[in-house]
């Protein structure tokens, strides 16, 4: 399936949940879903005949600036050959999107790093703690605002 | 023994100092700790193995601190990873050295500005005595770091008194 | 079982001795291994839950070697400062590293390289599989005991490390593949050494066959043991020889062809449960020793047609990105970039995307 075919399947499907699109001039189209219907669109993809994406080969989190955090699903199907890229806008202040971690359980480890390097919520994630810094880190490093500490457990920070 | 080697008729007594041989049976059976922590390690592992072959300068690496009698800090130390390294040095039997191997360990590398978990130089939580620098040191600077070492312990007096 | 356990001891599988007939309580007991353990091969640490001898539940702990790339990746002036990052994400292959972020940015930058780079690339991107295989198949049998393997597989190694050094000066990071092309030609003796090497290493296979991969107690302590369903693999996100020796025959290389591995003749070894079930861990250690015959392959018939040319004539004068827009941080971390790009390629441990 193309790029446009996917997308109107999820509309048709989804109306109100798809919120824009872009399929032309990016080297991956796009499609941005809204943030509490993420789980949904998720078990369509993976589940439907027609789309069959049985692989999430990359969820990452992204620093919009200006105050909104995006979390990027790269989704590939490998019976069907075909990918799609699906994005969520959240505002910083309310950080919170849907866990996909008991659709694809690659989502679990990544979506902890984005909850680690970005302070995003994944509600319904299985045990949602740090992975990468120590568990008595403060804030979140890939925050483009982010100060590095002077001082981590009496160990100097900076060089 | 290469020196001495089938050079004596039989019973002889060689004459030295205490402290040269305890330093010449220190310096000529250095066992190493096994402990890798990045790119560095490979070139370790390189090190150890058939083509370099470490164990002709008496060091080979044992996995447990208490039985080894330096630490080569080979790669990055994080934050995260930097008390650990401390519990491992304390738990090492005295007297203990420590080689930093790479420039991550002396001084934090190429993450020295922007790395926010990367702690700049393992001698911030243990004393250092040897630095290799290079990322990653070659084999060969590896070897003449722990040259180097063997030099200082040679010259490390036990027995005798420390003044001042 | 006794009526006045306690609800946590409850959760306690009881062991029942055979002939004894009554439940014998065991405890559970939390094994913290690593982050230095010597079977870890970098900081990896495990709390293991332990039933006796029996491991009831692992839990993985990781980032005691989280070196912040991203953020370094978005502070460099330009795309090409990127690429000693890249090559020490995964340092065991880091021409395969290179290799993935310089397909995707020339897919970003609209950039066509020469033909002779391509070829070059593959030759090295192939030579980086082999050196990683030999590593991980060395180290695996290290655990399990057998520490001879290991130093072959280490001289093998060194002969590959040769032709790196003769090529671009470095045996482990080498900052070779720039962004449109090489950082420098290869010597005019590198095809024959590559040929000669090829020669060299087929044999060595076999000798590694019949001294770890066919060995009688190696077979009895991997075969059917840490079984991996296909099914279970991908839904985990798995790839590379891991997958592969989960019986799934997916190889990015024929799947979702890059560069111009089209051109080549090769198989995808999966596992089949030769010894054992599909997708135990003699399956996954030998899809790596068949994945090192395949690369050998590869690597002969790309030499023979290596063509001429220059491998610096599409390097871009300047690539300094644009300093405004949002950034995509991950593998595909440019600076600044107003685009994003995703390539995916594969890679001795399984398949990256940048
Ligand atoms: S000094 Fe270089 S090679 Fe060594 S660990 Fe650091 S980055 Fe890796």
């Amino acid at each position: 399936m193309i790029a446009q075919e996917l997308y109107d399947l999820l509309k048709t499907t989804f109306s109100d949940g798809i919120l824009e699109a872009k399929l032309d001039g990016v080297i991956d189209p796009w499609v941005s879903v809204a943030p509490d219907r993420i789980l949904d669109v998720a078990r369509f993809l993976r589940d439907d005949e027609r789309t069959q994406f049985d692989l999430l080969t990359l969820l990452s989190g992204v620093d919009m600036t200006k105050g909104t955090l995006a979390a990027v699903y790269h989704l590939y199907s490998m019976k069907r050959n075909h990918k799609i890229v699906l994005k969520t806008f959240v505002p910083e202040t309310h950080p919170h999107v849907q866990s996909v971690a008991s659709i694809w359980r690659t989502a679990d480890w990544q979506e902890r790093e984005a909850f680690d390097m970005y302070g995003m919520i994944f509600d319904g994630h299985p045990d949602l703690r740090r992975i990468l810094m120590p568990d008595d880190w403060d804030g979140h490093p890939l925050r483009k605002d982010y100060q590095v500490p002077e001082f981590y457990n009496g160990m100097k920070v900076p060089y | 023994m290469g020196l001495l080697n089938q050079r004596f008729e039989n019973g002889n007594v060689l004459l030295t100092s205490v402290d040269d041989v305890l330093a010449w049976g220190r310096l000529s059976s250095l066992w190493a700790m096994q402990f890798g922590l990045a790119c560095c390690a490979i070139e370790m592992m390189a090190t150890g193995a058939s083509h370099y072959d470490l164990d002709r300068f008496g060091t080979f690496f044992r996995s447990s601190p208490r039985q080894a009698d330096v630490m080569i800090v080979a790669g990055t130390v994080t934050l995260k990873m930097a008390s650990r390294i401390k519990t491992l040095y304390d738990q090492m039997a005295e007297p203990r050295y420590v080689l930093s191997m790479g420039s991550c360990a002396n001084c934090g590398g190429p993450y020295w500005e922007h790395g926010y978990h990367v702690l700049k130089g393992v001698d911030r939580v243990i004393p250092v005595d040897v630095y290799v620098p290079g990322c990653p040191p070659r084999p060969e600077a590896l070897m003449e770091g722990l040259l180097k070492l063997k030099e200082k312990i040679r010259k490390e007096r036990l027995i005798l008194k420390q003044t001042a | 079982m006794d009526a006045t356990l306690t609800e946590v001891e409850k959760g306690r599988r009881p062991t029942t001795i055979p002939g004894l007939g009554r439940a014998l309580r065991t405890e559970e007991m939390v094994i913290s291994m690593g982050p230095q353990h010597p079977s870890t091969h970098g900081v990896l640490r495990l709390d293991i839950v332990v039933d006796g001898e029996i491991v009831a539940d692992v839990i993985p702990r990781i980032g005691y070697l989280h070196r912040c790339f991203e953020k370094h990746c978005e502070h460099m002036a330009n795309y090409q400062q990127v690429i000693p990052y890249v090559d020490r994400l995964d340092y065991v292959a880091a021409m395969s590293n290179e290799f993935g972020y310089v397909v995707a940015m020339e897919k970003m930058l609209k950039i066509q390289v020469p033909e002779r780079v391509e070829y070059i690339r593959v030759i090295m991107a192939e030579f980086s599989r082999i050196v990683s295989h030999l590593i991980a198949i060395g180290t695996y049998g290290l655990d399990i005991g057998a520490w001879t393997p290991f130093l072959y597989c280490m001289r093998d190694r060194e002969h590959v490390l040769d032709i790196f050094e003769e090529t671009c000066g470095a045996r482990l990071l080498y900052n070779y593949m720039w962004i449109g092309g090489l950082s420098h030609d290869v010597k005019p003796t590198f095809k024959d050494k590559v040929l000669e090497f090829c020669k060299y290493f087929r044999p060595n296979i076999k000798e590694l066959n019949d001294l770890l991969s066919y060995n009688k107690i190696f077979i009895d302590r991997t075969a059917s043991v840490g079984v991996l369903p296909g099914d279970v693999a991908v839904n985990f996100g798995v790839s590379g020889p891991v997958l592969r020796g989960s019986g799934v025959q997916w190889d990015i290389r024929k799947n979702d062809p890059y560069s111009i591995y089209n051109r080549f003749d090769f198989d995808i070894p999966f596992g089949k449960g030769e010894k054992g079930k599909v997708g135990d861990c003699w399956d996954r250690y030998m899809v790596r020793v068949h994945e090192m015959e395949q690369s050998v392959n590869i690597i002969e018939q790309a030499a023979k047609q290596l063509p001429e040319g220059d491998v610096q004539s599409a390097i871009p004068k300047r690539i300094s990105p644009n300093a405004s827009g949002p950034r995509r941080v991950r593998y595909t971390c440019a600076p600044r970039p107003r685009r994003a790009s995703w390539g995916t390629t594969s890679y001795p441990t399984g398949e990256v995307d940048r």
